[in-house]
């Protein structure tokens, strides 16, 4: 038998039943849940009359629509509190744990699962939202979901699903100072385009990605779905066991040294072979700034903006023309001369505390220009935000004049009151820059945590490396 | 789910690449805890001229005449012809709910975003993916006759067009099944409960530490 892909091996250990035409009956280990996505699965139980199958297997927390400062007052859009509190009263009903807006544990659900051992080497992860390709940073096969499949886990801790292929991309080589893991996924997206992974379990691979922390790998395998696959995935290394060591969820003493010998096996076998294979070599890497209205409209920070007429084909053209007129900007303008209103530091993407301290680190020392209107931090979860305080990161933010704010989804797509206003342009860390997705007319740029302080800091693009001190 | 019948009905297209569900429904709609009532705010963006908000009246909002839906040649169209990528994006199930509820209940494309692809199939709308030819061809044929229109037959994996020619398409036999018979998945796979509790029970001796639960251990 031919050796199997870790894709493979997660994908075999999970199969319940599987028809004669490769449909199978997937077993999911774990199942996160917020409140945009959920109410109508719920409802839908109620209306069948069904319950839960295994509520131990869910853990919930409300992100999309929390606000990020004066929570105490609650929310004030009355649509968002109905969804916020239809969460809160979804999982009393049944039985679910729920990290509620008070909790000090609330956050954004892609940082509270890791954060809290409730993603583990091995396991499936579902959630009603496509940037679940984070857990797959621990080896774990974890995808987004819609609602109508968020009411099937409920019901029966299983997916109806066909296998995908497997894709593997290799990064070797070292990085340079100053170019992330974010910078590797943009990279990435921008050889293979938004739908170059579609149809696929992508693994990455290679020294470059070996060399990335765990909250590196969470924030390249995030970025995933954007590339088209629905799974990201990291096989498990001395790091990964290291990080899920002691977490609340984790295997106690008992089980751990059982669980420590099975991760171990969570990696591709030497003979496996993949569908597809890319290679990126690290050192070929720069810092990357998206300049249209797709993610894989990117190029480095030392290049201009684009021209579409030198693009041969005419769908993409039209697409490259509408992009540059929605984003105002003109092709062979250098992208470091690009002006920002904003700068969003956040999101399920890159929001956890090593993003925090790579921001710091450029920030500290420097005071927000002047022409910035808003430059905010939003701490992925309330954890992140304690430990990023103990370790006075906040001052050095406020000290410069940074917002420091309570954890959430926020700008990232803008359901709560943190939003860009028509025309303004955002040096942000999310994982979209899709028209209106930060406030209608507003123009994103996706950047990695380091480029995005920068930015702050000069009022324009610059290499962070060459910020001045 | 409702049973996917024969649809014989107008074409729009919408000539574009990469339609992301953020532009198929904005996210300050994502905030109804309700599964309908979401085709006014289809497109919303790219269909008014101001800002859609939850509750606003939509009929009183000014339309964008050059958006394509708001053109009267194209009224009453319940297929969607469209690019590659279509539906990429946020995984949220508001895209297709939006889709059905404005009366969509095909679309065409050369590809589609794998997460939105699944969700259509939940909610009796069927995607077809064609070769980007034929996609080409379709799209000058719906320009050039006002009032185009396609037959799609899902029995016999089929669409015809107004002269008669016929377009094959593959669809999953599962999917083809259910969209059919307006199959509900969660009943289908209820009918595999001791499967599911056998595979619950081999898998906590394998890795115990997931199944730390009584519950599960009690079957």
């Amino acid at each position: 038998m031919a050796g199997r892909t870790l894709y493979d091996k997660l994908w075999d250990s999970h199969v319940v039943r599987e028809e004669a035409d490769g449909t199978a009956l997937l077993y999911i280990d774990r199942h996160l849940v917020h409140e945009v996505t959920s109410p109508q699965a719920f409802e839908g139980l109620r209306l069948a009359g069904r319950t839960l199958w295994r509520p131990q297997a869910n853990l919930a927390t409300p992100d999309h629509n929390v606000p990020t400062t004066e929570r105490e007052k609650g929310i004030v859009d009355p649509v968002s509190r109905l969804q916020v509190e239809t969460l809160g009263q979804n999982c009393v009903e049944f039985g679910i744990t729920e990290f509620g807006m008070d909790d000090p544990r609330q956050g954004i659900v892609h940082v509270i699962g890791p954060e809290q051992g409730a993603t583990l080497p091995g396991m499936t992860v579902v959630c009603g939202d496509s940037h679940t390709s984070t857990h797959g940073a621990f080896a774990a096969l974890a995808m987004g979901i819609g609602t109508s499949e968020v009411e099937h886990v409920l019901a029966t801790q299983c997916l109806i699903q066909k296998k995908s292929k497997n894709m593997r991309i290799t990064v070797d080589g070292v990085l340079a100072a100053g170019v992330t893991a974010k910078d590797i996924a943009l990279a990435i997206i921008g050889k293979i385009g938004t739908a170059g992974g579609t149809g696929f379990t992508i693994e990455f691979a290679g020294s470059a990605i070996r060399d990335l922390s765990m909250e590196g790998r969470m924030t390249l395998c995030n970025m995933t779905i954007e590339a088209g696959a629905r799974a990201g995935l990291v096989a498990v290394d001395d790091q990964t066991i290291e990080y899920v060591r002691g977490r609340p969820y984790s295997p106690d003493e008992k089980s751990w040294p059982q669980a420590v010998d099975y991760w171990q096996g969570l990696h591709t076998d030497m003979d496996a072979v993949f569908d597809s294979e890319i290679l990126l070599q690290a050192e070929d890497i720069r810092p990357q700034v998206s300049w249209g209205t797709s993610p894989e409209m990117v190029v480095s920070i030392d290049d201009e903006v684009p021209d579409p007429q030198q693009e041969a084909d005419a769908v993409k053209r039209e697409g490259m023309i509408s992009a540059l007129k929605y984003m105002g900007l003109e092709s062979g303008m250098a992208i470091r001369d690009i002006p920002l209103d904003k700068v969003f530091i956040g999101s399920c993407t890159n929001s956890r505390i090593e993003d925090i301290r790579a921001a710091a680190a450029v920030v500290s020392g420097h005071k927000v220009s002047g022409t910035v209107k808003l430059a905010m931090v939003v701490p992925g979860s309330g954890l992140v935000k304690a430990q990023a305080e103990k370790e006075g990161l906040d001052k050095i933010f406020i000290d410069a004049g940074f917002e420091w704010r309570d954890p959430g989804c926020s700008m990232c797509l803008a359901m709560n009151a943190d939003r860009l206003e028509e025309g303004e342009r955002c040096a942000s860390t999310s994982n979209r820059n899709f028209e209106g997705r930060q406030g209608r007319g507003g123009r994103t740029h996706l950047v990695s945590p380091a480029v995005a302080a920068a930015a702050a800091i000069a009022g324009h693009f610059i290499d962070p490396i060459r910020l001045e001190n | 789910m409702k049973k996917f019948t024969l649809v014989d009905a107008i074409v729009a297209p919408m000539d574009r690449p990469n339609v992301d569900t953020d532009a198929i429904i904005p996210k300050q709609f994502l905030k109804s805890i309700k599964r309908s009532g979401f085709g006014p705010n289809l497109f919303d963006e790219w269909r008014y001229l101001d800002v859609g908000e939850p509750g606003k009246d939509n009929s009183k909002r000014p339309l964008n005449p050059d958006f394509v839906l708001n053109q009267e040649r194209y009224q009453g169209a319940e297929i969607l012809l469209t690019r590659k990528n279509f539906g990429c994006g946020s995984s949220r199930e508001h895209a297709p709910w939006a889709l059905e509820d404005y009366g969509f209940s095909v679309v065409i494309a050369p590809s589609f975003a794998d997460i939105f692809f699944n969700n259509c199939f939940k909610n009796g709308i069927l995607p077809i993916v064609l070769d980007e030819e034929t996609v080409d061809d379709l799209f000058k044929a719906v320009h050039d006759n006002a009032g185009y229109k396609l037959v799609v037959n899902l029995q016999d994996q089929v669409i015809i067009m107004p002269d008669g020619k016929k377009i094959t398409y593959d669809v999953d036999s599962f999917r083809k099944h259910c969209l059919l018979e307006g199959l509900d998945d969660i009943g289908l796979t209820l009918q595999h409960v001791e499967a599911i509790h056998q595979y619950e029970k081999n898998q906590s001796k394998t890795t115990p530490w997931l199944f730390a639960d009584a519950e599960i251990n009690d079957n």
